[in-house]
């Protein structure tokens, strides 16, 4: 039997579940499974996933969860402390116990894509599937056939969302299963918001997420994406992102990437206006022989259209880290300017990386450039703060981080900057850079 | 405080230090003079425990202990602290972050516990004063970016904020106009203390002329040759290294 067949086999076995759904959801569903029966897998022979073999996904067998169920005082471990608006999936499966929703304004909606279908299924069906279709990729439309759950956002026009719009997705041990969360976030014009997605699970869990997320930016609107990928070192975790941006809006992608056994995040933005601004901030780390690959891609599709791009790779062991990251701009679209960095750090002889930085453009007054440089730490660094009487641990941790700062700095949300500190450094004697020393610091010139 | 007996060491299969012997008590300030080449940096480098040196022979305490066996932070947590002649620029590290991380790493080793927030910028305000530097260089990464004379002086604040009981100054006076060498004199004179040692590693008289050694050592080829109070510095000034090694020769 194919690995293909597997999937579609309890693609078949689930289809009871299926039986009332409207038409159109049908007629997704069946066009996701065949195109996913007609590619397969990719293999390494194909140049989008030369550097990252996927095996031990296809291979699997992923059963699908039927319940949510997750003690509270575990989940509550798990959950970011951040005052938030919050939606939790367990394997993928929605949590209303988990959830909170208290106090959303009517201006935001906020609901798990099983409720959006219910309730209002054709507002869903004109956005869903329209920037990540089932021809993206194998996983985009093996998760169009098996899409059953995920987090509708919409933010009415104008609207300022005080807090953060967290989605939790948290991943049991026991017998592997598998997800194919949806995500749809429709930011109105001049709307303000911060979404989180957050991955994270018990630690001895081997299940497969495989989540779309498609993210629409209407005019002059300004969303802050952060995405903490901290699943457990088991699972296998796919992401294809892609956000269009439409005149005066900007985006900015926090794309913090620490467990997973197997991780390929695709991040794409569509800049459709002039004005448009996307920002792709990320920081991946691996250990162990964990598999970390990140394809971006920037499309200025519009004159006056602006990207800002850094990813910093942190790899020790025998970790393997890929980069590629395209800049495409439209025949005619002048005076954009697009940047790129990638700069990696490997921590041991036996890590890995594959950078790739990738420009085509097609019009003649623009402003680009990319770069990308890996190298290790400064073992006479580590010997300065060492002879201050910090330990050596502590020392490569500081300046690991150090080496991240470019990116770190700009995570504003604290709790998700110390669990990446924590991730990538140990436990510090002290708040890396001591945040809250600044002012003090500051008020000293009074 | 501090003996070192005999000591021999080899850079990759050259014998720089050829049985230096040297005795520092707690309150002396010691100056180590010689000429390029000599092995005065290789000195305090070996005591710091910089990599890539070779002790063949001979023996360093501090305080009783062999400090061959301890590790570079154990050493600095013990009180041995080396200010360096080229002070690396670490970027992305804060400056007050380097000095709050240091400080209480060796209280903790030490077992005195982390000094509160409040108290220890307290302590930081006072050294910058000593220092001349602003506050922002708090803010900034260690050294980058700074000039000559502001590492120098940063290498300084770091002994005042760490008060180690022997402070090594390496080539501190290296490239410094006549006014920073006077703050990072002060400052090092305002370490002196009963319970302190300081040596001083220099190629010049001219800082000792600011900070004046209680013992002056020549070291020639390997070996103190002679050693005698802070005349001895003035003599050198005078008549070069020469008529040492001729005199001893």
């Amino acid at each position: 039997m194919s690995d293909t067949q597997t999937f579609l086999d309890t693609l078949k076995a689930r289809s009871p579940h299926y039986k009332a759904e409207p038409t159109w959801i049908a007629a997704r569903r069946q066009a996701g499974a065949a195109r996913f029966e007609a590619l397969g897998f990719p293999t390494r022979r194909d140049e989008e996933w030369k550097y990252t073999d996927v095996r031990s996904i296809a291979q699997g067998n992923f059963a699908l969860a039927d319940n949510a169920e997750f003690s509270q005082a575990s989940a509550a471990a798990l959950t970011l402390p951040i005052d938030a608006y919050r939606l939790t999936f367990v394997d993928g499966v929605f949590s209303s116990a988990l959830s909170d929703l208290d106090s959303l304004p009517s201006s935001v909606q906020v609901l798990p894509l099983s409720k959006a279908l219910v309730e209002n299924h054709e507002a869903v069906g004109g956005p869903l599937g329209r920037l990540t279709g089932v021809d993206f990729s194998p996983f985009a439309a093996l998760n169009t056939a098996f899409m059953e759950e995920g987090a509708v956002v919409r933010i009415a026009p104008g609207t300022v969302v005080e807090k953060p719009i967290l989605l939790q997705f948290l991943s049991r041990a026991g017998q592997p299963v598998m997800c194919h969360p949806r995500i749809l976030v429709e930011a109105g014009g001049r709307s303000e918001a911060t979404l989180i997605e957050h991955y994270t699970g018990e630690s001895e869990a081997t299940n497969f997420t495989n989540v779309v997320g498609e993210l629409m930016l209407d005019r002059g609107a300004i969303l802050a994406h952060y995405k903490l990928q901290e699943a457990p070192l088991g699972d296998m975790h796919v992401a294809s992102i892609h956000v269009e941006q439409s005149r005066d809006t900007r985006y900015t992608s926090y794309n913090l990437s620490l467990g997973g056994a197997l991780v390929r995040n695709d991040l794409i933005s569509d800049l459709n206006g002039q004005g448009a601004e996307t920002n792709f901030l990320g920081l991946f780390f691996g250990q162990g022989r964990q598999h970390v690959d990140n394809h971006t891609k920037v499309n200025h599709n519009a004159p006056l259209t602006f990207s800002n791009e850094n990813y910093k790779g942190i790899l020790d062991d025998r970790a393997h880290g890929v980069f590629n990251g395209k800049v495409y701009v439209k025949r005619d679209s002048q005076k954009i300017e697009g940047f790129q960095s990638n700069q990696n750090l490997l921590l041991s002889d036996r890590a890995h990386i594959d950078a790739k930085p990738e420009l085509e453009i097609y019009a003649d007054d623009v402003k680009c450039s990319h770069g990308t440089t890996t190298g290790q730490l400064d073992e006479e660094a580590i010997y300065a703060l060492r002879t201050r009487g910090i330990d050596e641990a502590t020392a490569r941790g500081l300046l690991t981080l150090a080496f991240a700062g470019e990116v770190l700095d700009k995570v504003s949300l604290d709790a998700i900057a110390e669990r990446v500190e924590l991730a990538v450094a140990g436990k510090l004697p002290e708040r890396f850079n001591l945040a809250g020393l600044v002012e003090a610091a500051a008020a000293l010139n009074d | 405080m501090l003996q070192v007996n005999d000591l021999h060491v080899s850079v990759e299969g050259n014998e720089i230090l050829k049985g230096l012997t040297l005795t520092i008590k707690a309150g002396e300030v010691h100056a180590i003079m010689g000429p390029n080449g000599a092995g005065k940096s290789t000195l305090s480098a070996v005591i710091a425990g910089k990599d890539g040196y070779e002790v063949t022979q001979g023996t360093i305490t501090f305080e009783g202990k062999d400090v061959l066996e301890m590790e570079i932070e154990e050493r600095a947590q013990a009180g041995l602290l080396l200010g360096f002649q080229y002070p690396v620029e670490i970027p992305g590290v804060k400056n007050i972050y380097l000095l709050k991380s240091a400080l209480n790493a060796q209280r903790v080793a030490r077992g005195e516990g982390e000094m509160p927030a409040p108290e220890f910028m307290k302590l930081v305000k006072e050294k910058l004063g000593y220092m001349k530097m602003d506050a922002s260089f708090l803010q900034r990464a260690v050294n980058e970016g700074f000039s000559g004379g502001e590492k120098k002086r940063n290498e300084i604040l770091q002994m005042l904020v760490l008060q180690p009981k022997l402070a090594m100054l390496d080539e501190i006076d290296s490239g410094l106009d006549i006014d920073a060498m006077k703050i990072v004199a002060d400052g090092v004179n305002s370490l002196r203390a009963e319970d302190r040692a300081i040596l001083l590693v220099t190629h010049y008289q001219r800082l000792l002329d600011y900070i004046v050694p209680d013992k002056v050592h020549v070291l020639v080829d390997g070996r103190i040759v002679k050693t005698g109070d802070a005349e001895l510095a003035k003599q050198l000034e005078a008549n070069g290294y020469e008529g040492i090694e001729e005199s001893v020769a």
